[in-house]
């Protein structure tokens, strides 16, 4: 496929491992903080790649594992409901809320649809005139410019059937957050790139600026990640700290304006609790009041739910955070596994434990 | 969940364009890349077009990356 497979070189891959070596001894983590980022690490085996001292973490940036329990748990009692019928990403449906999951609201009887787009429950929405068509909608910035693109299509056309859970997140607060707890150790940020496609270069500066940690927003490929990798290097060994895309055939300094547009339209940043991590302000999406007739929990009545403590000896928390592999959790590949998830990054197919169980790297 | 992957845009009918998939065609909203053409490829995500990738910056990648392994033999 044009624009994967000659980012997939096998010789280019090993001469950008050989200029990483080069930079010499550097003992240092890089984060990165996209899930699919996760994903495509491991099976490529960029790790394996790398020199001794280079570690990698991973971050926050699965949209499924930072889903708070709370929430999944008001989409079970949505589900729950007789006149709705609850669409959601394929994704979803193994997290565990407070009471089960998704899964076994709908062995339960729960009307519950995988969908690949918005799209597809509106379609649902207008087959279903006397039903509640609710999508439960999770993402970072990536994916909800389509949703509220799709809401401004529907405030025209209609249908009057059909509403949106907004569980949104926006990745920089979080990065922000991270920083501020100061409890992981990060000497560069591998930054999340289809998220910048959308918000550009901008909104990572105070990173650099403020803490000194080189950003580096990266491709998806095994020489993007590589590049990225010795981007970061290069900046870390020279002790400076800027942000740089190397995904440019993607990734426009000032973003998509476009999506920007639409996004601010349709929602307004607020407080959000994120899994593992907690309260993180102005890092979620709500309506803005214009949208707000879709708003799927000023139309149902669903109980404000109180956050559940993770299962005693689950670690998703610290492994969010950057400061605990998957190692280091005592249920990881022995009662939690993705077939009997016990955390939510066991279940996502990026989530961190996940990623580790299905491709297994060296342990760092 | 954020996987995007290249299109080629093959014929455009309003806001809606019909893409190339590996082997596939697929129906792909374009309302977020006003501009783009039929030929363009885009990056497709979740049923939406979110960019337009720029060709000859990805050719411009590539050619570091030629450079250093030749500089790297000789």
């Amino acid at each position: 496929m044009k624009f994967v497979d000659e980012f997939r070189n096998r010789d280019n891959a090993l001469s950008l491992a050989k200029e990483i070596r080069k930079i010499g001894d550097l003992r240092v983590n890089l984060m990165e903080v996209c899930g699919t980022h996760t994903v495509s690490i491991f099976k490529h085996g960029i790790r394996e790649m790398l020199p001794e001292g280079l570690r990698l973490l991973s971050g926050p940036g699965c949209p499924v594992c930072v889903t708070p329990a709370s929430d999944i748990e008001k989409a079970i009692r949505m589900a729950g409901l007789n006149e709705v019928i609850l669409t959601t990403f394929g994704d979803m449906m193994r997290v565990p809320g407070i009471t089960s999951n998704l899964e076994t609201a709908r062995a339960g009887g729960g009307d519950v649809r995988v969908v690949y787009s918005l799209f597809e429950a509106l379609k649902i929405a207008r087959e279903n005139p006397d039903r509640k068509v609710v999508f439960f909608g999770v993402g970072f910035e990536t994916t909800s410019p389509g949703i509220a693109v799709t809401l401004i299509e529907a405030e025209k056309e209609g249908p009057g059937n059909f509403s949106l859970f907004s569980c949104h997140k926006l990745v920089p607060p979080a990065m922000k957050a991270l920083l501020e707890l100061g409890e992981a150790d990060i000497a560069g940020f591998i930054c999340p790139g289809h998220v910048s496609t959308i918000i550009g270069a901008k909104p990572y500066e105070f990173i650099p600026d403020k803490y000194h940690i080189p950003c580096v927003i990266a491709g998806f490929e095994p020489t993007d990640i590589l590049q990225a990798i010795l981007m970061l290097s290069r900046q870390a060994k020279q002790g400076v700290a800027r942000v740089e895309i190397q995904y440019s055939r993607a990734v426009r300094e000032q973003g998509n304006i476009k999506a920007q547009e639409v996004l601010d339209e349709v929602f307004e940043p607020v407080c959000s609790t994120w899994r593992g991590i907690g309260v993180i302000p102005d890092s979620g999406l709500k309506l803005r009041g214009r949208f707000k007739r879709f708003d799927a929990l000023a139309w149902l009545e669903i109980p404000e739910i109180e956050e559940k403590e993770e299962e005693k000896g689950c670690i998703c928390g610290h492994i969010l955070r950057g400061i605990a592999t998957p190692y280091d959790c005592p249920l990881f590949g022995k009662t939690c596994t993705p077939q009997d998830a016990i955390g939510p990054c066991m279940v996502g197919a990026e989530g961190t434990c996940g990623a580790y169980y299905k491709y297994g790297g060296r342990r760092q | 969940m954020c996987l995007g992957i290249p299109a080629k845009v093959s014929k455009i009918n309003g806001l809606i364009a019909r893409v190339q998939v590996g082997g596939a065609e697929v129906a792909a909203s374009i309302y977020l890349v006003p501009g783009v053409r039929a030929g363009d490829y885009v990056l497709l995500h979740a049923g939406f077009a979110i960019e337009i990738i720029d060709e000859q910056a990805a050719e411009e990648t590539l050619d570091l990356l030629r450079k250093m392994v030749e500089e790297q033999e000789s």
